[in-house]
């Protein structure tokens, strides 16, 4: 019999969510930034290039006047270590929700979660399943959370591809940003999960946009360079930054699959880790 | 880098702008997504559309300030938006480009403005809020009147028909079909 968690850790976890959240919403990490800077600087045309000053004017405007980056404030997507001395329960998953309306009212945030099928509002950004959040075991009590918006969300796909189809992933993951155009708000970021199961596939594809995307594999610059050839551009416009980065994690999968899913993240991606003291 | 300053309300002079030209939008803009759009047509516009911009906007607001207002894709408002241009609006502003048919529509009478995904408080930065209509569908879905200054925009589709984006996605679909041309089809 494990006995609920102290009130002071839920108060913790409530307050590192919510400061997790303020963090992300209104300054992006500096990894994205300097991925932004040097995509400017490679830009020769004029529309291109002023597409990204505008993004580096609005993410220093966000920061000195403490608003939002973007106004869709996304979904939270919130991702817990959890050592060994602080069990996983309810009452962990409540502190957490509770830190998403305090967030949602205190930033403030853009309430957005509906209902899927009366599309009626929340009001504070939680609800039945909300927001998702995922557990792993690890040294430190810690929260990271990953708001998603929902212009680059939605052109997001996974595909079930056969087992024999390993060279045409570039294809799909060029594919998905060919569909996708200008509407994810390029430049896009890519998280890319392969093998697994279904939803292990999706799963990891939003985790890898967890990553500093500094450092790319050679398997991930060829999928950037895939992407980058079709000259999208900033906003769709047109130019060579379509992406920033491919980040790219995989799984053991059954033999007979070859699960493939591609996250897209428009050019904010707002992320933050808060250690949760108490 | 020459730059074109507008002010609503907008009248012929956004039949000589030409797709890629940089250009600002100051004055008066409503902001409208898809639940606005449906009222609007089926009850009617709150405001005098003519020679009007509609932006395609659901802002955080605030204590009676705008926080933050980038634009939303527009694409949603396709088979939306030509009531509005049948009534007199000449610029529709918001990110992604829009289809063929609004295009069409737009042909010698009004314009689509491009601004930047996402810049929430760039945008803000240069509004302030008028007042507000349709406030029961809710914060992200209301109309406001904002009142702009200097919003820097990119002409995307011009009031002759050309338009960057469909350039944009016709070369994409011609690199993706040279690079990947194994027999498969092509989603899209």
């Amino acid at each position: 019999m494990i006995s609920p968690p102290d009130p002071a850790l839920c108060e913790a976890i409530t307050r590192a969510t919510a400061r997790a959240l303020e963090q992300a919403e209104i300054t992006l990490p500096p990894d994205v930034v300097r991925a932004l800077e040097a995509a400017r600087d490679r830009e020769t045309s004029g529309i291109a290039r002023g597409e990204i000053e505008n993004i580096l004017a609005n993410i220093r405007l966000a920061e000195s006047l403490r608003v939002p980056i973007c106004q869709d404030t996304g979904i939270p997507v919130v991702y817990l270590t959890l050592p060994p001395s602080v069990p996983l329960s309810q009452h962990i998953l409540d502190a957490v929700a509770e830190g998403v309306r305090r967030a949602t009212r205190e930033v403030p945030l853009r309430p957005n979660v509906v209902d899927p099928l009366t599309r009626e509002n929340t009001g504070d950004n939680t609800g039945p399943g909300m927001p998702v959040v995922h557990a792993r075991p690890g040294e430190k009590l810690s929260v990271t959370v990953l708001p998603k918006g929902a212009g680059s969300e939605n052109m997001s796909r996974v595909a079930m591809m056969l087992p024999t189809e390993v060279e045409n992933i570039p294809r799909f993951v060029a594919e998905t940003v060919l569909i996708a155009g200008g509407k994810p708000c390029p430049p896009v970021i890519l998280g890319v999960g392969i093998g697994g199961t279904f939803d292990w596939a999706a799963a990891a594809a939003k985790e890898a946009l967890l990553e500093p995307i500094d450092a790319m594999s050679p398997y991930e610059r060829e999928l950037l360079d895939a992407v980058n050839d079709l000259c999208i551009g900033p906003m769709g416009l047109g130019g060579k930054t379509t992406a920033l980065a491919v980040k790219v994690k995989t799984a053991g999968c059954h033999t007979a699959s070859l699960p493939v899913a591609v996250n897209v993240q428009c050019w904010a991606c707002r992320r933050a880790t808060v250690e949760v003291e108490w | 880098m020459s730059v074109i300053h507008l002010c609503t309300p907008l009248s012929h002079e956004i039949l000589m702008l030409r797709a890629g030209d940089h250009v600002t939008l100051s004055g008066t803009v409503y902001t409208a997504r898809d639940e606005a759009h449906v009222r609007m047509r089926d009850e009617g516009i709150p405001f005098d559309p003519h020679g009007a911009a509609i932006y395609h906007c659901g802002p955080v607001v605030h204590g009676g300030k705008i926080i933050a207002a980038g634009p939303t894709t527009s694409a949603r408002m396709n088979s939306l938006s030509g009531f509005l241009l049948d009534r007199g609006v000449r610029a529709l502003v918001g990110k992604g480009g829009m289809g063929r048919q609004v295009a069409e529509q737009m042909r010698g009478r009004a314009v689509y403005l491009a601004f930047t995904g996402g810049c929430a408080a760039l945008a803000a930065s240069r509004m302030t809020l008028r007042r507000v209509y349709f406030e029961d569908l809710g914060m992200a879905e209301a109309v406001y009147e904002i009142d702009l200054d200097h919003l820097p925009l990119v002409v995307g589709i011009d009031a002759a028909g050309n338009d960057l984006f469909e350039g944009v996605n016709r070369n994409a679909l011609a690199r993706f079909k040279k690079r990947f041309s194994t027999p498969r089809e092509v989603a899209p």
